[in-house]
């Protein structure tokens, strides 16, 4: 199952290899990992997804409390966040061609960035399946894709929650309700999903 | 002077002196002093290391500073001395290497501290900043190599970090679950001259790892599964010596009547003597300890990870018995083992969270469960080898029982690791937290020897006992060296079989007797001995055992005994690896063992 964390990190040479070798040493799969400044100057924000067995969640937040360097984990997994990512989309495209990628594009509420004699840039931004479902509709229609260019995911929790608080964590062996719904009592994540797929 | 006390690895009030006598307030040095003037604050009075291009400078500057060095034979070495240093005081354990190849050959010392959770810093040279990363001469990148391996690692390349960064390293290293934390400091973040200025370098308060959760209502979910168990065992672990709470685990178990089983790493933790403990659990513990374990209803425990040399295969692992676990790692918790109530926090704390929730048991259960326990023994200790005659073996168990004897179960023992290991848990019983050291997660064939060197010098009024086998000796054996520079008090017992003793068993019992690669030729180690100067003598029967031994506490100075044990015996019972805790293979009818009854 896929797990989705925040974490916040020191802004320093390195950290970038711990928080990635301890997922190597749990052999547990990085499905993808994006790094930014957060609103704390020397704080990186990183959201990591990886494919773990669905009670690793409490480990992985755990080890990762045992970096240094890192300094906040949320596991938002289970509570109701908004998940985001951008994608570049470049395709071969000629003056002939073109008009059915602008409808696409349309369709999907993304924006062409780049426009060449031979290809074209798309922009696109949502959840993972709005981004998907764009890519395969373009293979359908037998435009080429030359390149693919994705952040991998980026979440925030909805509402109050501020990277400050840390009310997040779920200790095992105390069963509380928040370990079965989000915390703010927020419809389930998927229909959210749904619903921000745009289609 | 800032801190000679040796009790502690508390920061000092330094500021007020430094090592070289002048007011602390703000003194020019250069990295290299700075090195020495910090660790000096710490606390630290005695390293262990090797010199060597990339750390020359703190070399040079060693001598303007009260510290003592102990120069090892190989930089394995000098992490098991800091490693044993560590685990004999409770205090943090110092070793420096050069770069490249001396930093490489201490990563062994520090995977075995990093597995055992001992508190040691390791300083290493590193070239120059400015050839940092071209494969420059002796360059390794020691901090990539030992990150999987340590709490935490630095690169230092300004002068101005060295004392803010070694201050870090010792607050990390003991704080929270313990462990190894390395330094690698440039050359010429040694060789320039800063400001120095020990206070202001104090590092900010190590902050608890934010999983911690001893709340009340765990605590109260503990009290009540403890009050209604009949047949609870308390599991003690490493984290009992490390926290300091064998006072708090035997109140738990007096008070309630609980019978207390150890790990390897926690043995001392519960007096080995007290009627309530069991001794050792796991692969090589005693049939009625796992048999107690298998029929409880509730387990206890405290400051241990559920090993699986401890655990069995995990499916059938006690399988009836709710589990509280008591733990500083919160990455513990659920990873082997489920566990109904976990109380992560320090062990010490939290046990003094508990206890004003327990009133003493009523003693009707308890000896219900105790003699249901004493029944299991059953014919194991008839079976034991130290009820048989003297058959004219000598088997390694009457060695170790005859040590436990000679030293009165106060000396510090420190072993390697294969059967001796093994047996030296069995038959020496210990009392007394921190008298056995031991490569337990890692398993370090030739941990024996340097650690003890580091414990003895750690603790030189102690008598100091290195038990070791004729394979893991080998390993590490130019720490003899060491030992005669150093002039320790130190007594080796090599349990000589002329096998890989342990591997030998289990090509036995698993591979049909392949003894693949298993017998061993050796020095005389004898005349090893003496080649550096070191007294010592043979030993091949069991009437030689104690007058050889008394021998070697009378000399002063190293001294050696070789006893040449039994090549073929095996340590029992022992549960095969994957097996369940009951499904052990139990002392045999052997005829290579005259039984006393059976």
């Amino acid at each position: 199952m896929l797990h989705t964390f925040v974490a916040l990190v020191e802004d320093k040479p390195g950290v970038l290899t711990r928080v990635a070798s301890l997922f190597r040493r749990l052999n547990i799969n990085i499905v993808s990992l994006t790094v930014g400044h957060s609103e704390r100057v020397g704080v990186s924000r990183m959201t990591i997804v990886c494919d773990a067995s669905p009670t690793a969640g409490h480990r992985i937040a755990a080890s990762l409390y045992k970096l240094e360097n890192v300094l906040e984990v949320d596991d938002v997994g289970q509570l109701s966040h908004v998940a985001r990512e951008l994608a570049l989309i470049k395709v071969a495209a000629t003056p002939k061609t073109r008009s059915m990628v602008f409808e696409l594009v349309e369709v999907f509420r993304a924006r062409i960035v780049d426009l060449a004699p031979e290809s074209m840039m798309i922009e696109i931004t949502g959840v993972e399946s709005k981004i998907e479902g764009l890519i395969q509709v373009l293979n359908e229609n037998g435009d080429r894709i030359l390149e693919i260019s994705r952040t991998g995911r980026m979440v925030m929790r909805r509402g109050q929650h501020t990277s400050r608080v840390l009310d997040a964590m779920r200790v095992p062996g105390v069963e509380t309700a928040e370990d079965k719904i989000g915390d703010d009592g927020a419809a389930p994540s998927d229909l959210l999903m749904a619903e921000e797929t745009g289609l | 002077m800032a801190s000679k006390s040796k009790g502690t690895n508390q920061t000092t009030p330094a500021g007020n002196t430094t090592a070289s006598g002048r007011p602390g307030n703000s003194t020019k040095l250069t990295g290299a002093e700075i090195i020495w003037a910090t660790l000096e604050g710490e606390g630290v009075d005695v390293v262990f290391g090797y010199p060597g291009g990339a750390i020359l400078p703190a070399y040079d500057a060693l001598r303007k500073f009260p510290i003592r060095h102990v120069l090892v034979r190989h930089e394995q070495g000098a992490a098991h001395m800091a490693d044993g240093y560590a685990r004999a005081s409770g205090r943090v354990g110092v070793c420096v290497a050069t770069s490249g190849p001396g930093a490489t050959n201490l990563v062994t010392g520090i995977a075995t501290a990093m597995l055992d959770s001992v508190p040691i810093v390791c300083i290493t040279g590193q070239v120059s900043s400015k050839v940092l990363g071209t494969d420059a001469f002796q360059e390794v990148d020691i901090t990539g190599i030992t990150l999987p391996v340590t709490k935490h690692n630095y690169v230092v390349t300004r002068a101005d970090d060295v004392a803010r960064t070694i201050r870090e390293a010792f607050l990390v290293a003991k704080s929270g679950r313990p462990g190894p934390v390395l330094v690698d400091i440039t050359k010429d973040a040694q060789q320039a001259a800063v400001e120095f200025d020990f206070a202001a370098a104090a590092p900010k308060p190590h902050r608890p790892h934010p999983m911690l959760k001893t709340e009340s209502a765990s605590i109260v979910a503990a009290a009540e599964l403890i009050r209604n168990a009949k047949k609870p065992v308390i599991l003690a672990g490493h984290g009992v010596l490390q926290s300091r709470a064998g006072a708090e685990v035997r109140t738990l178990a007096e008070r309630m009547r609980i019978p207390v089983a150890s790990t390897l790493l926690g043995l001392g933790g519960f007096p080995a003597s007290h009627p309530l403990s069991l001794g050792m659990m796991g692969m090589h513990g005693e049939a009625w300890v796992n048999e107690a374990i298998q029929k409880a209803d509730l387990l206890i425990a405290c400051g241990m990870r559920f090993d699986d040399r401890v655990t069995g295969t995990l499916a059938t692992y006690a399988p009836n018995a709710k589990k509280i676990h008591i733990e500083v790692d919160p990455a513990e918790i659920n990873k082997n083992v489920k566990v109904d109530v976990a109380l992560i926090g320090d062990l010490k704390e939290a046990l003094d969270a508990l206890l004003p929730h327990l009133a003493p048991r009523n003693e009707k259960t308890e000896s219900a469960w105790v003699k249901e326990i004493e029944a299991s023994k059953g014919v194991c200790a008839v079976r034991d080898i130290r009820n048989l005659p003297d058959s004219g073996h000598l088997y390694a168990a009457h060695v170790m029982h005859d040590l436990w004897r000679a030293t009165e179960g106060k000396a510090i023992v420190v072993t390697d690791v294969g059967q001796h290991q093994m047996w030296e848990a069995q038959y020496y019983k210990h009392d007394e937290p921190r008298t056995l050291i031991t490569s337990g997660g890692l398993g370090t064939m030739g941990f024996a020897l340097p650690a003890a060197i580091g414990a003895k010098i750690a603790c030189p009024d102690k008598e100091v006992w290195v038990v070791a086998g004729d394979g893991g000796f080998q390993m590490t054996a130019a720490e003899l060296a060491t030992a005669a520079q150093e002039e320790l008090d130190l007594n080796i017992a090599i349990v000589n079989n002329g096998y890989l003793g342990m591997v030998r068993q289990w090509q036995e019992f698993f591979y049909e007797k392949n003894y693949q690669s298993t017998p061993l030729l050796s020095p005389d180690f004898v005349k090893l001995a003496d080649a550096h100067g070191i007294r010592g003598t043979a030993v091949k029967t069991r009437a030689e055992v104690l007058p050889a031994v008394a021998e070697a506490q009378r000399h002063k100075g190293p001294f050696l005994i070789n006893f040449l044990v039994e090549k073929e015996d095996s340590v029992y019972p022992m549960i095969p690896a994957g097996s369940a805790l009951h499904e052990m293979i139990r002392r045999p009818n052997n005829p290579l063992v005259e039984m006393a009854h059976d």
